[in-house]
């Protein structure tokens, strides 16, 4: 799609420039001139903003470098020390903090709009890909960085984590113990849990690098899931990106900073746990551990195997579910048999679709709460406790609907359902000339 | 424009149980109270010239009430004189130089040393010092205290749901234990506790256990109140900072956004779309 | 449809609005990011808790004459000798000519350029405070009290070999400049205020003499 390069240097130092480095031809090509669907709509500024997201926290994550210190009687009070005492430490803590949580809303909002619209279909497999290693890369600095500040939240998520992985069979309680660097979580899981969160970050800009790279090869996908069309007329799909998807993606940006900016300064704590204020303490384990609320939905599918199944126990069971409903992401391209992109045109799917993402916001819910706790009464037993539909039945229908949308329904419906009609082109789609 | 609604509609449900998970333990939950500090207003101003008599007696009530067992580890005197804090005095742009502040500082005695001779000595405390805690390590803390071990209260509002709510509902939630309670010795009933047995004996008990320096009448209720304040500020000593600094930060995003949206509309004007 | 090929100026009736809202929004970017900027510059500057520490208040009343301490302050160590009527005596007959750095060398407000005199390096001639890095290459010199007190009896700085004066000012050796002397003023009797606010520094009774 992206045609000849439109960029001509201007200066004689550019032209030197371009002749050695076309580094400004590149950009030009990337971000000025790139022809882009013309009919986006604001779902697809979760890109832009996702990449300001990541620039947010890698800076503030090196600010909050230069002050912290990895040791485990002087993490937590280092974490409050930056609060404190450091010249707008409070206010760059927070940041990072918070920010943590609207990247994961804007890489959920960036998934689903790609889910929606069929976004991982061919030719973008492997864009799609990569997304769900940038994603899986985002899980893994998300969870290290939480342990960072030493709290009881930090210590104990990091104990029932890396414990996860001592139900491999053979090798799990070695790794663990890798892992860990001694016989529990402590100092030197600490340290290294540091080391790894200040590089990961930069790991996942390499990635996003190639994520952009792949994207700018198809070009964007865009509302009705039709390609732009190719010579003359394809121009009459697309605009450049600048100043079009500039200014629309800053404007969302903007919108998007002042949520996050409300959060930031009025409510700081409310997205985390009043238990992480306390210091870690291995002797005492708090009431209720739960992950951060951007794990919660993957807490309740590792929470709904408590049966076993033939040779594999429980435990080892809901470790397999858990990293197997991220696992079957990699996968979706060839799951899905439609060829129709987006799910403006699929009826039946569309609704699947839909109750999908209640199935994740349900889990999430599932996740937070204690599995028997109830999600209704329904009446009481002799002895006068409520019973009712437990959250752990609820958790494990939600389960089953997230693995049979992506192992049935998709490939299903792809093979019966009749799309409704698309229109001619995308300049069609927009101008409304020849809707039915 | 209907997946606009749903995921909204998901979100607020996120919201939701966030709140709802907060709900922990059998304990009662605590009444919501208005306090000064409260909205994105709210300040630990209560004088006519920015003066906080509040946090000022609520630091008198931590220090003659609390202070004989719960340590401040995180609050050192010079946070006292402070932007913000109770004894903040604008002449004194370096809370160091303040006098009320090295005053305080000065009636603790802290622990120093070693001196030529090799030995650990006592001197007087400067603002830099932090509040030295009452007992020197957790097992002589729990010994003191029938083994329960009295929590540092630096960050004890934001370690808590409920936060101020739960400190308040705390201190006054003192009674008679219901019928078939079970209470070991040295336990006292406390409905907002979880559990309801708790090992700290009711620390205010009584009107008049202060004697507040400004003439304040120290009921129960405005000695819980004003000890509660004063550790909410400990917790977040810079709330007020942050608080008129995210109101200029929300101002700014606003303007920035209607002129962005403007340019918008003015690149998009002759476009389809 | 070919007018998305181009950049949108130039079709406009009223060239003048739209162009006021390019230039405002592009502005409001620029002045927000010079904005942000500033606090994650300013985290890089002493913080609370350092800069508490910043002025310290020193209680000379037990260093009796003929002896001097070492304090700590910002870092580095400072000396604070209490001198005899012989000591300052001896400091002060010495001829200006005499002196390799002819600059008292004094931080106090108001004591730029002023001469090496004793009198311009005391606020009060029994108590001599300087810095105790050596003006050569930082190393702390000894004292004549503890150690080895070079030709002039006071301080010499064993690394390469520099000699200080009664009034620290340097007479021979590598070292360029006089030890300097901290900002302080004494505020009382007995007490040394170390590091000083601007109110302070001006009402701290330094004066060229």
């Amino acid at each position: 799609m992206s045609g000849p390069s439109t960029y001509e240097p201007k200066s004689g130092f550019t032209r030197w420039l371009d002749d050695r480095l076309p580094i400004i031809r590149l950009g030009w090509d990337s971000f000025v001139d790139f022809p882009t669907p013309r009919n986006l709509n604001y779902w697809w500024t979760f890109g832009g903003i996702l990449a300001v997201f990541l620039m947010i926290q890698i800076i503030s994550g090196i600010i909050l470098a230069m002050h912290y210190v990895p040791h485990e009687s002087m993490a937590f009070d280092s974490v409050e020390r930056i609060r404190r005492d450091v010249n707008f430490g409070w206010m760059i803590q927070s940041m990072h903090a918070n920010g943590a949580a609207f990247f994961f809303v804007a890489v959920y909002l960036h998934m689903f709009r790609g889910l929606y619209y069929g976004s991982y279909k061919a030719p973008r497999e492997i864009l799609w890909i990569l997304g769900v290693v940038i994603y899986l890369l985002m899980m893994a600095t998300a969870f290290m960085g939480y342990v960072l500040p030493w709290g009881q939240m930090s210590y104990w998520g990091a104990m029932v984590i890396t414990n996860l992985i001592g139900a491999l069979p053979f090798v799990g309680d070695a790794i663990r113990e890798w892992l860990w660097g001694g016989f529990s979580v402590g100092q030197a899981t600490l340290n290294r849990f540091f080391s790894l969160h200040y590089l990961l970050p930069f790991v996942i800009a390499g990635v996003v690098g190639l994520h952009i790279w792949a994207l700018h090869v198809p070009g964007n996908g865009n509302p009705v899931g039709l390609d732009v069309r190719k010579g003359d007329s394809g121009k009459k799909d697309t605009l450049p990106f600048h100043p079009y998807y500039t200014v629309k993606d800053g404007f969302a940006i903007i919108v998007y900073l002042m949520v996050f900016a409300t959060f930031v300064f009025f409510m700081p704590n409310v997205l985390g746990h009043a238990d992480n204020f306390i210091e870690a303490n291995p002797l005492s384990t708090p009431a209720h551990i739960v992950p951060e609320w951007y794990f919660l939905p993957f807490y309740a599918i590792l929470r709904a195997v408590t049966f076993d199944i033939g040779p594999i126990d429980a435990k080892l069971g809901g470790v397999l579910a858990m990293f197997g409903a991220i696992a079957i992401l990699f996968v979706l391209p060839w799951l899905d048999t439609s060829r129709v992109r987006s799910m403006r045109y699929r009826p039946l799917t569309r609704w699947f679709f839909i109750f999908f993402v209640l199935a994740c916001l349900g889990l999430g819910w599932c996740g937070a709460k204690n599995p028997d706790d109830l999600v209704f009464v329904m009446g009481h037993d002799a002895e006068g406790h409520e019973v009712g539909f437990k959250f752990l039945w609820f958790g494990q229908l939600l389960t089953l609907y997230y693995f049979a949308y992506f192992l049935v329904i998709l490939p299903i419906m792809g093979i019966i359902e009749k799309p409704k009609e698309r229109p001619a082109s995308i300049e069609a789609a927009v101008l409304g000339t020849d809707k039915s | 424009m209907k997946m606009v609604h749903i995921i909204a509609a998901g979100l607020a449900a996120l919201g939701l149980t966030a709140t709802a998970s907060a709900l922990e333990g059998d304990a009662h939950a605590p009444e919501k109270r208005e306090w000064i500090f409260s909205g994105p207003f709210g300040t630990y101003a209560d004088g006519d010239h920015g003066e906080r008599y509040q946090l000022q007696r609520g630091l008198q009530v931590y220090q003659e009430v609390c202070a004989s067992c719960h340590s401040l580890d995180l609050i050192s005197f010079r946070n006292l004189g402070q932007a913000a804090g109770p004894f903040w005095d604008e002449r004194f742009e370096n809370p160091n130089d303040n006098t009320v502040v090295m005053q305080i500082a000065a009636n603790y005695q802290i622990w120093d040393g070693p001196n030529d001779d090799g030995d650990m000595f006592q001197r007087p405390g400067i603002p830099a010092d932090y509040f030295p805690a009452p007992f020197e390590n957790e097992q002589m803390a729990r010994a003191a205290n029938a083994g329960a071990l009295p929590p540092d209260l630096s960050l004890i509002v934001k370690a808590r749901s409920h936060g101020a709510d739960y400190i308040y509902a705390l201190l006054t939630g003192y009674g008679e234990a219901p019928e078939g309670t079970d209470l070991s010795p040295g336990q006292y009933y406390n409905e907002y506790f979880t559990g309801g047995a708790i090992a700290m004996a009711a620390p205010i008990s009584f009107d008049g256990q202060v004697e507040y320096a400004d003439g304040t009448e120290a009921t129960v209720e405005q000695m819980a109140e004003d000890v509660t304040v004063f550790l909410a500020w400990a917790s977040d000593p810079h709330m007020e900072a942050r608080k008129s600094m995210g109101l200029m930060v929300l101002l700014y995003l606003f303007v920035f956004a209607i002129l962005v949206y403007l340019a918008y509309r003015q690149v998009w004007a002759n476009v389809e779309h | 449809m070919t007018e998305h090929n181009g950049a949108p100026d130039g079709h406009g009736q009223e060239p003048s609005r739209r162009d006021f809202i390019y230039i405002a929004a592009g502005g409001a970017a620029a002045v927000g990011g010079g904005l942000v900027a500033w606090p994650f510059v300013d985290q890089m500057n002493p913080a609370a808790d350092t800069l508490a520490l910043g002025s310290i208040r020193v209680d000379v009343s037990q260093v009796s004459a003929g002896s001097e301490i070492t304090v700590m302050w910002r870092g580095a160590p400072v000396f604070i000798r209490h001198r005899t009527e012989e000591e300052i005596a001896d400091a002060r007959d010495v001829d200006l000519s005499a002196l390799p750095d002819e600059d008292a060398r004094n931080e106090n407000a108001g004591m730029e350029g002023a001469p090496a005199y004793d009198a311009n390096r005391v606020l009060r001639p029994e108590f001599l405070i300087v810095k105790g890095n050596c003006t050569h290459l930082g190393c702390v010199p000894t004292s004549q009290e503890t150690s080895q007190g070079g030709e002039y009896e006071a301080w010499y700085c064993p690394c390469h070999g520099s000699h200080y004066d009664k009034s620290a000012r340097i007479r021979r050796g590598p070292a360029p400049e006089n030890l300097p002397v901290p900002d302080y003023f004494f505020e009382s009797e007995t007490v040394v205020k170390l590091g000083l606010s601007g109110e302070e520094a001006a009402n701290s009774g330094w004066a060229v003499a």
